[in-house]
């Protein structure tokens, strides 16, 4: 007899577990199927020197940030601090420009500084398309080979910088 | 704000198991948007709109492609056709989409050790609801006795069925 009250509680509590952890889960953090995986390689004009080309094979050798931004993302520009802080720790960092227009671009930069050592313009989304980009900013980390590390989706935080990036960044640093 | 998520997690979970729980609104189809796509045979225009309903956009995650107005869905509604232009099929298609966004792009997800409890959890609680309403069927029956009235209890029977002629007579 006790047990019909007692299951009806012991389900209502499994319901809640549930839904606590549900509560706790970010629905736009996916799990990115390039993690481990080599960089999609590109070959784009740079943003702010348009006669000459920036490709993927440049970003090779060392380990290096990738940063997908645009002039209309409004936690881009609230991100963007952060970035010159990890320039000046020594990380090189490579931005692609997505679906903006140059012109936008560059005055974004020209406001808000540039620390990036280079850009991509990826005018039609292709490229954004072939690295999984749905959520502007998003980050990539690879490792000198160009396999892709570490994703972060949204805006780079003080605390993501010092718990994941400069601490997998010193790692790969080490990794031949 | 650890507080309001046990908060929200209460009541949450009293509104799904409450019979009373409040009605989802059930959001109608929306009117795919205007976007002429042109294509060879009528095989290429199938196997587009099919893999724009069942590939989800990322964006809006609980829209398809074809629903969403997202820039990124009307992007990729057009590599899909530009593909399927150039003879791409539906798998190899499909295949480009996980390769870059992952299986989450798929509304019907494959098969796999982290979807075994999505796709057969459902099946399973059935199972074990039956099992269960069986066995307290089964039980409750067999709670029911059926044995003969004693002596006593047919005299007492009957002398109750006399008084109730006598007084309705």
């Amino acid at each position: 007899m006790k047990l019909r009250f007692v299951l009806p509680l012991v389900a209502f509590f499994a319901l809640v577990g549930l839904l606590w952890v549900g509560l706790s889960l970010d629905p736009r953090a996916l799990p990115s199927p390039l993690i481990g995986r080599e960089a999609p390689t590109f070959d784009l004009a740079e943003l702010r020197e348009p006669d000459t080309r920036f490709t993927s094979a440049e970003m090779l050798g060392k380990p290096a940030l990738f940063n997908v931004w645009a002039s209309w993302c409004v936690t881009c520009r609230q991100e963007h601090p952060m970035l010159a802080e990890l320039r000046r720790s020594g990380v090189p960092i490579y931005g692609l420009n997505y679906k903006d227009t140059r012109s936008d671009a560059l005055r974004f930069l020209a406001r808000y500084g540039d620390p990036y050592d280079a850009i991509g313009f990826d005018e039609s989304g292709m490229v954004g398309i072939d690295w999984g980009v749905y959520a502007t900013p998003e980050t990539f980390l690879m490792d000198r080979h160009g396999v892709i590390r570490f994703k972060h989706i949204g805006m780079i935080t003080p605390e993501i910088i010092e718990e994941k990036i400069l601490p997998l960044y010193r790692q790969l640093e080490m990794e031949s | 704000m650890s507080r309001n998520r046990i908060l929200a997690s209460l009541i949450l979970g009293w509104a799904v198991l409450s019979p009373a729980g409040p009605a989802v609104a059930q959001s109608g189809p929306t009117a795919p948007p205007s976007e002429p796509m042109v294509f060879a045979t009528e095989e290429q225009e199938a196997s587009y709109q099919k893999l724009v309903r069942e590939l989800r956009c990322t964006v809006c995650q609980n829209q398809n492609l074809i629903e969403s107005n997202a820039p990124l869905a009307a992007d990729l509604r057009r590599q899909i056709s530009v593909m399927i232009k150039d003879g791409a099929q539906t798998d190899e298609v499909v295949e480009y989409m996980v390769a870059r966004y992952g299986d989450f792009v798929l509304f019907r997800p494959p098969k796999n050790a982290t979807t075994y409890l999505l796709w057969y959890g459902p099946g399973a609680l059935m199972v074990i609801a039956l099992t269960l309403l069986g066995w307290i069927l089964w039980r409750r029956r067999s709670q029911v006795t059926t044995a003969p009235l004693s002596l006593e209890e047919q005299e007492r029977l009957r002398r109750l069925l006399d008084d109730d002629n006598k007084g309705s007579a």
